[in-house]
């Protein structure tokens, strides 16, 4: 026993920073995903002309708090046939594999919880893809046909995508030759452009292939509630429910910030190498300073004392946070903390606005029918990202040989993009011709309902 | 020390899921137990530094091909299955396997300890920040020394999918 009590000790001396900030991650991250919820409500509200929640706080900003304590409070109910131990398990799984990729991710060149680890994105993909364990070990076990069915769209779903997904990483890694995450970034900064430029399919790809990865609208056919009441959630309740829940919102956190690691250069300003657009410094906190001022502006409006009180709050939070934004532009003391500070700040923008997009496609566009959604993943996101693959590593042995760099990089890369377009269209084309000779509404529908 | 304890650690959730693995009547409780002792081998992986073996264990064993069992076992019917005889009859044969496994490795232990330096090699461990970046000497080697061979199972691969596919296509 003595052995193992200094093996602790010897492991908490090396490993105490980054474990005190794992567990502040573990903490923060629920509140985190409350808010993406409320803020997902709100667009969708804004959209369909609505309010949302507006009675919870001032404009609904303690909603995903009342939520939370709903959730808790609730019964926590488990079916009479399911499988006890593996129902259990199942959504703990979900959450803790969403929860470890979230240690691999560099928020900045400051903060990162496993610190430079060489495999870096290869970890946070890897782990990440095993919270599809969580989602078909629970759909089984809780001896329900649609939670059974649900389970195994989302287990065909991921296999397809997942693909599609590991060859639009490659495209982008062919141009770093490291997996580490923030060699990733300073080769993204030291060329000067980023990734999404230079492999714009690449992009495309991973960015429809996260979406079926996170079942997200329009591939949430594991949870279609047309078809299925919930998909692989339907038997659970209360706290169990909100783990699927915290793990969904989690993996969309996860694959957005693998997106803006790779393709929209991680924590670098926009044109972060051109001296003259330094003055892009302050758009940072020009844009918290104006979120406070709306809030100052909002407060008479609002009908109880304690409610612009709260509003006041919000707007004196935002003011503080932009005045540490300004703080490493104009004084040379803080100059230290600039990278940091402002890295972390483009980082989360960058990951927001990756979020809003999946949003945005949810209130848009409608569901996909499963033969549909599988048919797109086979026959052309997957040809799609190999042909990709295929021609921007000739297109980098021609950059090589012309000796490019840079913006230079766009000369040999954006035939290369058009080809795979083209590609793409006679795809597109032979499947059309194909179908022309029957009937593709009776295209075969194995997991449909 | 703290390599020891780990090491142990994992051979233990190795050895002991994998035990309940062939044990369990439950074929999803045999998954499960599989995919924790392939973790746990993965777990190894890492305590002995290397970590790219670690994440391929991770994303092609148990994110790829377990997903794809898993996947099989919920399209079988598993109160059929449970119905029928579950295990192999064949006691003798597996039983003489066993021991001549059993007999190889015993006889490998008993060599090493003849030839002193040249059995099993006992490596001193190596401070992690010293050894080199492991996916670049994996990448290096597989397209070097051993390219052949890399190729030869490329191509076997690509016969094994082009033979899926012919075989799934409907015959009209």
């Amino acid at each position: 026993m003595n052995a193992f009590v200094q093996a602790t000790i010897e492991f908490l001396k090396l490993y105490w920073a980054p474990l005190l900030c794992g567990v502040a991650v573990v903490a923060i991250l629920p509140l985190i995903a409350g808010y993406i919820v409320l803020v997902e409500r709100k667009l969708m509200a804004d959209m369909q002309a609505r309010l949302g929640p507006m009675r919870v706080g001032p404009h609904g900003l303690l909603q995903p708090i009342a939520d939370a304590v709903k959730l808790l409070i609730k019964e926590d109910i488990i079916p009479d046939n399911a499988d006890k131990m593996v129902f259990w398990l199942a959504p703990v799984l979900s959450v803790g594999a969403a929860l470890l990729s979230l240690a691999g991710l560099a928020i900045g060149p400051a903060f990162q919880i496993a610190q430079d680890i060489n495999i870096g994105i290869l970890f946070v993909v890897g782990i990440s893809a095993l919270g599809i364990f969580g989602i078909v070990l629970g759909g089984w076990a809780s001896n329900s046909h649609y939670s059974l069915m649900g389970a195994l769209r989302s287990s065909a779903q991921l296999v397809s995508y997942e693909t599609a997904a590991g060859m639009a990483l490659v495209s982008a890694l062919l141009f770093t030759g490291t997996l580490n995450i923030k060699s990733i970034v300073e080769v993204q900064s030291k060329e000067g452009i980023w990734f999404a430029m230079l492999a714009p399919v690449a992009f495309f790809t991973y960015l429809v292939a996260s979406i079926a990865e996170t079942n997200r609208a329009p591939f949430d056919l594991p949870e279609a509630e047309s078809e299925l009441v919930a998909g692989y959630m339907t038997e659970f309740s209360g706290f169990r429910w909100s783990l699927y829940f915290l793990a969904e919102y989690t993996n969309m956190i996860v694959v957005a910030s693998v997106a803006t690691t790779l393709f929209l250069g991680g924590w670098l300003r926009p044109f972060a190498s051109v001296r003259w657009l330094n003055f892009l410094d302050f758009v940072p906190t020009l844009m918290i300073v104006a979120v406070a001022a709306y809030c100052v502006v909002r407060t008479p409006k609002q009908p109880t004392r304690v409610q612009q009180m709260f509003m006041l709050a919000v707007a004196g939070l935002c003011f503080v946070v932009g005045l540490a934004l300004l703080a490493p532009v104009v004084l040379p003391i803080a100059k230290p903390f600039y990278a940091g500070i402002h890295g972390g700040f483009w980082f989360i923008f960058k990951v927001s606005l990756y979020i809003y997009f999946f949003m945005w496609l949810r209130f848009t566009i409608p569901r996909y029918r499963f033969d549909q959604l599988m048919r797109l993943g086979w026959h052309f996101l997957i040809p799609l990202s190999i042909i990709n693959v295929l021609l921007i590593g000739i297109a980098l042995i021609a950059g090589s040989y012309f000796n490019l760099h840079g913006w230079g990089l766009l000369l040999v890369t954006t035939p290369a993009a058009i080809i795979t377009l083209v590609a793409a269209l006679m795809i597109l084309a032979a499947e059309k011709q194909r179908d022309a000779g029957h009937d593709p509404n009776a295209a075969s529908d194995f997991y449909a309902g | 020390m703290l390599d020891k304890v780990l090491f142990y650690f994992f051979a233990a959730i190795a050895v002991g899921s994998a035990a309940l693995m062939v044990t369990r009547r439950n074929v999803v409780h045999g998954a499960i137990f599989l995919i924790t002792a392939l973790l746990a081998t993965a777990g190894i992986f890492l305590q002995l530094r290397a970590e790219f073996l670690f994440i391929v264990q991770i994303i092609l064993y148990v994110g790829g091909i377990m997903v794809l069992f898993v996947f099989v076992i919920m399209l079988v019917n598993l109160d059929v299955a449970l119905q029928q005889i579950q295990f192999a009859r064949q006691k003798w044969v597996a039983l003489l396997v066993a021991l001549a496994l059993a007999g190889q490795v015993g006889l490998m232990f008993w060599s090493s300890g003849k030839m002193a330096g040249q059995g099993l090699p006992v490596l001193t461990a190596a401070a992690a920040s010293t050894l080199p970046p492991n996916s670049e000497e994996v990448a290096k080697s597989l397209f070097s020394s051993y390219l052949l061979p890399f190729e030869i199972a490329s191509v076997l691969l690509l016969v094994a999918m082009i033979g899926a596919v012919v075989m799934a296509k409907k015959r009209t």
